[in-house]
């Protein structure tokens, strides 16, 4: 029962996560009907931000700040640059720009900082509170972090006026900007939030996964499974389908370890973890590509 | 695009089967490894014409053919490496298992479109490896060992060495396969293939059977890069779960848009290219390092990003498509 338990905290610490990385995706999304296939090497570009600039000798915070800001500034600059003049271009360039800019982050990442793995320190206390043995101090301390900003991105869409131009700029972007919103600035801002949300994931699973060019590739498609089955135009749905992701795919490999312990006869486990994703996403977008709580979309032709 | 001239390519033929057997003639631009190296090259094209097949003529994306390569080497590997099958009699066998798998595939793929397919083969790209290492097919795959092959032996006592016997052999079948996508290209089903890519509702309504012909194009598409993909295993005498990550799939899609979405001579050029720039990327990062005196491990993958976001801007037609572009208003001008 403990490790049930235990399975399950885990399990909530990896959705805190996946809800992160799926918000980013989401944004994006509602604001230009995009994937964005490199949304989890901008983030792990970010994170080895944050460890480069530990290791000039800052605090874990201050460094977590500036990495999140760098990311922000990074997100809107790619907007402008890269993304700006493909308005309006058909699927295919817009994929292969995005597996373009995939395979920068990660070469160039290697480049900088090499391709060994590393450790990255966790900021949390190591003391055992509370619901010792069940939970760590870094899964619960995932779990706020994660938390607090989505909170304050609730609260920044909903009561500034900052955000309630970008939801508008994304729901309907003629009619924003006839009322004055400047749409172009918006899509950027967009960006720039979600490279920052997705640093903030980046930054928290170091800990768990280490800190290499190719930490964030099973992360991201949990991410696109979590995007998916919260109905993939729905930032509430994202959260909620991460954790449910997060808990799933615990509770998954905890049932094939005690098949296997029961009958001797191995099913599944932690190796299989990125085909439990890739079921996941063929499962939802062949049988309910709304999700649980997107809309369904009537196409006119 | 225009068809390639046909004199042209009698010539091209010529000197490619040619090439080998200059050897003693011109020592300095014949070697072994080179012969490898165009193999390479060969190989990568029938493996970008199979992806072409399916994203540049029937407009499905697919981030994950690298997949339908592992699949192609992993049963040329283990019918050669258990059941002692000739090497020649692999590539039928992969293209049948890599058609059936990839119609199984292309059926939730008529569901999805252009972000979705590609978001679905994306997922399928990144959890290859993992699948290779199942351990129920540990038996068969050889885990994460993988499995250790001969490479192709000369038949018949000819005057070959293996390097040009495995040159001849993939050239051969490259031959065969692009004569028979060029046939298929320019009969019916190849103007509905391109039909539903340019305008599905108006093909559908045209009374093209949309379904079969998307699942039956994907079955081919992934056939041709199944054969390629059985082709390496010989050429390689190797195959390894790890070998198949997300950035094989990566490389085909970059050779796909560098040489010419929706182009057979682009699907030759894309895997030279692919090839090339594999190979010169260590060259490039030493140069950078030693005479441009930066302290920069330039790798292979920020050239081929850089690139792929350059010719979306400027040449989204990939160089082929580009140079007749070029040439054409050059002409009219």
């Amino acid at each position: 029962m403990e490790q049930l338990l235990e399975q399950l905290a885990s399990g909530l610490a990896n959705g805190a996560i996946y809800a992160c990385v799926a918000l980013a995706l989401v944004m994006i999304y509602v604001s230009t009907d995009h994937l964005n296939f490199a949304q989890g090497e901008m983030a792990m570009f970010s994170t080895y931000i944050s460890w480069q600039l530990m290791n000039w000798g800052l605090n874990f915070w201050v460094a977590f700040v500036l990495a999140v800001l760098a990311s922000f500034v990074l997100g809107v600059l790619i907007e402008r640059i890269i993304l700006r003049p493909l308005h309006g271009a058909p699927v295919l360039s817009v994929v292969v720009v995005f597996i373009g800019l995939l395979a920068i982050c990660n070469s160039m990442a290697g480049a900088i900082w090499s391709y060994l793995i590393k450790e990255y320190p966790s900021p949390f206390p190591k003391s055992t509170f509370g619901f010792a043995g069940v939970i760590g101090p870094h899964q619960l301390g995932v779990v706020l972090v994660t938390l607090v900003v989505l909170g304050l991105l609730f609260l920044f869409f909903r009561y500034t006026p900052l955000g309630l131009a970008m939801r508008a700029a994304a729901q309907n972007p003629q009619m924003a900007r006839l009322v004055g919103v400047r749409v172009d600035w918006m899509l950027a801002l967009g960006w720039g939030l979600a490279a920052a949300v997705g640093a903030v994931a980046g930054i928290m699973v170091a800990h768990i996964v280490y800190l290499d060019p190719n930490m964030m590739g099973g992360i991201l498609l949990y991410a696109f499974a979590s995007a998916l089955i919260g109905g993939i135009g729905n930032p509430g749905g994202a959260v909620v389908g991460g954790f449910i992701v997060g808990v799933l795919e615990n509770m998954v490999a905890y049932a094939g370890n005690q098949i296997e312990k029961a009958t001797g006869v191995y099913i599944i486990g932690n190796g299989e973890k990125l085909t439990v994703a890739l079921i996941i996403v063929i499962f939802v977008l062949t049988v309910k590509p709304a999700g649980l709580f997107g809309r369904v979309v009537v196409k006119r032709v | 695009m225009p068809a390639f001239p046909k004199k042209w390519l009698w010539v091209v033929l010529v000197v490619a089967f040619a090439w080998p057997l200059l050897e003693p003639v011109f020592p300095d631009v014949v070697s072994n490894y080179r012969l490898f190296l165009v193999s390479t090259m060969i190989i990568a094209a029938i493996a970008v014409l199979g992806l072409n097949l399916l994203t540049g003529f029937n407009g499905q994306i697919s981030l994950g053919h690298g997949a339908f390569y592992a699949v192609g080497a992993y049963t040329a590997a283990i019918l050669m490496d258990k059941l002692n099958v000739p090497y020649y009699a692999t590539l039928p066998a992969a293209a049948a298992v890599c058609f059936v798998v990839g119609y199984l595939f292309g059926q939730p793929a008529l569901k999805l479109e252009g972000h979705y397919l590609a978001l679905a083969t994306f997922a399928l790209a990144l959890s290859v490896p993992q699948i290779l290492k199942y351990k129920w097919l540990e038996d068969l795959t050889g885990g994460v060992q993988g499995i250790v092959l001969s490479k192709p032996e000369v038949p018949f006592d000819l005057p070959f060495n293996e390097d040009q016997w495995l040159y001849y052999y993939c050239l051969v079948t490259m031959i065969v396969l692009f004569w028979a996508a060029n046939n298929m290209l320019n009969s019916r089903s190849g103007r509905a293939m391109m039909a539903i890519r340019d305008h599905y509702m108006a093909a559908d309504t045209m009374g093209i059977n949309t379904a079969r012909y998307k699942t039956v194009t994907f079955g081919i598409s992934a056939a041709y890069t199944g054969i390629a993909g059985a082709l390496s295993a010989s050429a390689i005498a190797f195959v390894a779960p790890d070998s198949f990550n997300f950035f094989l799939s990566i490389k085909f899609l970059i050779g796909l848009v560098v040489g010419g979405v929706g182009s057979l001579v682009g699907s030759v050029v894309g895997g030279i290219f692919y090839v090339l720039v594999d190979n010169s990327a260590q060259a490039i990062s030493t140069y950078i390092k030693n005479d441009l005196g930066l302290q920069f491990d330039l790798s292979a993958y920020t050239i081929f990003g850089i690139l792929l976001i350059l010719l979306m801007y400027l040449m989204p037609q990939g160089i082929v498509g580009g140079v007749y572009m070029l040439f054409r208003r050059l002409r009219r001008g």
